[in-house]
């Protein structure tokens, strides 16, 4: 792939968190430094054992290979690979690789000398499956508590531990992280058609800049949050879907064991109409 | 990191919102237990608070057993008079019943909640009627139902516990005052019921499902909706709000008795479901022939707003535990309770 002519000058050296210059060096188009070897290392051995989980299991069809986690039996300790071992090593690939490719975001952020949101918005992400496959089963005290890895079997993860607290969609968290991740969509295709708009004019009109996209929106809901703000305003709906997406599971279980709708009776207890 | 005002606004929303959660009551900790009910990994569990537990236990003991009676001695109808239902009993056996019955539904007002004091086989008190249909209904149940009560069977204790009238009982409501037409119209929904766990659904599943004999299967049969099959929205309303009552009778989750991929397929639930869908057949019945049958026996101020009788539903014994009274066999004690003739 050839280097774009302007790439040269952020190709520089330094800014690594760690293995100083050994790792400090270019393959094509990408960045390697010490987390993009780990990175490779970790999602190669991640994706060997989920072949081989799939070899173990009775299946090969896409939708229904599944390599779940332990029996709750195994509690916080380790159990035979065939028996959801697999499942806590390809858990622990998953995260070292997850991890250093965060790391490896913050090295190349250090580089352009930009600030970190890019590592932070992503490291929410990991966050929020760090929380369901490792704080919520140790806060229930079995590894089995983590979801299977499997395309149809995790959804009946979902669905069954959705409908061990009656109506998940009663969890206030819950509530509030359908909610980001709708307006984030919301903020988005706002903010897309915007700019596609202002972009693509009339044949023979010239390209429409901000001025053009502000009075857009003071003429259309009375106010813009302007060129800056708007991208502040998606990073943080987004981050809040999948913060709040991280506190609806861990609350769940470890701190609830009942049905959500009952959460609300405190609405229905409130003095003023009791 | 500098993350600006905005920044610094987000985060203490979150926090206002996450510190207004953690306020309101109802919250629980770590220990949790946990029991495995299907293959691994599926979600098929059951999560119990220890310390929730041990409240629920308190709040289940067994009365202390009354003394056996000793054998032989005359029969109860040789003594007294006008004992259709317990008269094949010895007198000592038949006392026995009467003293478990004292104990266990009017430990307060005695005997005399139910006897004349002058001539104890009168059978004017309504409480003396009602009583010996309830001994029918017990013995009926124990002989019976024994798909949903099994071995472990049912007493007067199991649903009285020391009231005349057990606490868990329901009467058809009228429901709340509506505006006339469609209007009005709300399906008998968004009351946030007790009976369906606080939810927005229809209040009142009991006397769709517990008394009338209404479909409770919602789940289509074909990926593709049809017009010659399927319930409407309605209907599977409905059907989610006789559910809630289940949840929250056996204090347990959907995943109890279902596994929720699919919800109507026998194969994939649990055992539990079969012995439930024997309970919905047994109060059923309890209903339509001993509660309802009552009605006239009663006074009015014993009947529902709309003039029916008290009748039983799942919590009626239940009283939020998957077990009634946590699975102790009491019945065995008293063997008595079987006897009683179911026709006279």
């Amino acid at each position: 792939m050839a280097l774009l002519n302007y790439e040269k000058k952020y190709r520089v050296r330094g800014g690594t968190l760690i293995g100083g210059d050994l790792f400090d060096f270019w393959v094509g188009p990408f960045y390697v430094g010490f987390f993009g070897v780990t990175t490779i290392f970790f999602s190669a051995l991640g994706t060997a054992l989920i072949l081989w989980g799939a070899a173990l299991g009775p299946t090969w069809n896409i939708w229904k290979i599944n390599i779940a986690p332990p029996d709750l039996k195994y509690g916080l300790a380790l159990a035979p690979l065939a028996e959801g071992g697999l499942w806590q090593i390809i858990t622990i690939c998953a995260l070292g690789a997850f991890v250093s490719w965060m790391l490896r975001q913050v090295e190349i952020s250090r580089k352009l000398g930009m600030g970190l949101h890019i590592p932070v918005a992503y490291g929410m992400a990991v966050f929020a499956y760090f929380t369901l496959v490792v704080i919520r089963p140790v806060l229930l005290g079995a590894w089995g508590h983590g979801f299977p890895y499997g395309i149809f079997s995790h959804l009946d993860w979902v669905s069954n531990v959705g409908y061990q607290y009656l109506h998940f969609h009663y969890n206030p968290a819950h509530m509030l992280a359908i909610t980001f991740f709708f307006t984030t969509t919301l903020a988005l295709s706002l903010h897309g058609s915007l700019i596609l708009s202002g972009a693509n004019p009339k044949k023979g009109e010239v390209v429409k800049g901000a001025e053009h996209e502000n009075t857009m929106f003071r003429d259309t809901i009375g106010y813009s949050i302007g060129t800056l703000g708007i991208h502040r305003l998606g990073l943080f709906l987004a981050l809040s879907a999948g913060f709040w997406s991280a506190v609806c599971i861990v609350i769940s279980g470890p701190f609830w064991t009942r049905g959500w709708p009952e959460w609300w009776n405190w609405w229905l207890d409130l003095p003023i109409w009791r | 990191m500098n993350i600006g005002i905005g920044g610094w606004v987000a985060v203490v929303v979150a926090s206002i919102v996450g510190g207004f959660m953690m306020l309101t009551s109802g919250w629980e900790r770590p220990p949790i237990d946990s029991t495995q009910t299907g293959y691994r990994g599926l979600g098929m569990e059951i999560l119990t608070n220890p310390r929730t537990e041990r409240e629920v236990k308190a709040a289940n003991q067994l009365p202390e057993v009354i003394p056996t009676a000793e054998p032989g001695g005359p029969l109860a109808r040789e003594v007294y008079e006008n004992v259709p239902v317990l008269g094949h009993l010895t007198e000592c056996q038949f006392l026995r019943v009467m003293t478990a019955i004292t104990e266990w539904v009017s430990p307060e007002q005695g005997c005399n909640y139910c006897h004349v004091e002058e001539n104890l086989a009168d059978d004017s008190p309504y409480t003396k009627r009602v009583s010996r249909r309830m001994l029918q209904m017990t013995a009926h149940t124990n002989l019976n139902w024994q798909k949903h009560v099994a071995q472990t069977g049912v007493t007067c204790y199991t649903c009285h516990r020391g009231q005349p009238v057990p606490a868990e009982i329901w009467f058809t409501e009228p429901g709340p005052v509506a505006a006339m037409g469609p209007v009005g119209y709300r399906a008998g929904q968004n009351i946030a019921a007790a009976a369906v766990g606080s939810t927005s659904l229809p209040f009142d599943p009991f006397s769709t499902f517990l008394k009338n004999d209404t479909d409770i299967r919602v789940i289509p049969t074909h990926v593709l909706p049809r017009r010659d099959e399927g319930a409407t929205i309605q209907q599977t309303e409905a059907t989610y709000a006789l559910m809630m009552h289940f949840s929250g009778s056996m204090g347990e989750n959907c995943t109890f008795c279902h596994n929720s991929r699919s919800f109507f397929d026998w194969d994939q639930s649990t055992p539990q479901r079969t012995t439930a869908w024997y309970g919905i057949r047994m109060v059923r019945d309890l209903n339509l022939d001993y509660l309802v049958p009552l009605t006239a026996d009663f006074p009015p101020h014993r009947l529902g707003p709309l003039g029916d009788v008290a009748k039983i539903n799942c919590n009626t014994c239940h009283n939020n535990v998957n077990k009634p009274l946590l699975g102790a066999p009491m019945l065995k004690d008293y063997p008595e309770l079987n006897k009683a003739k179911l026709k006279y």
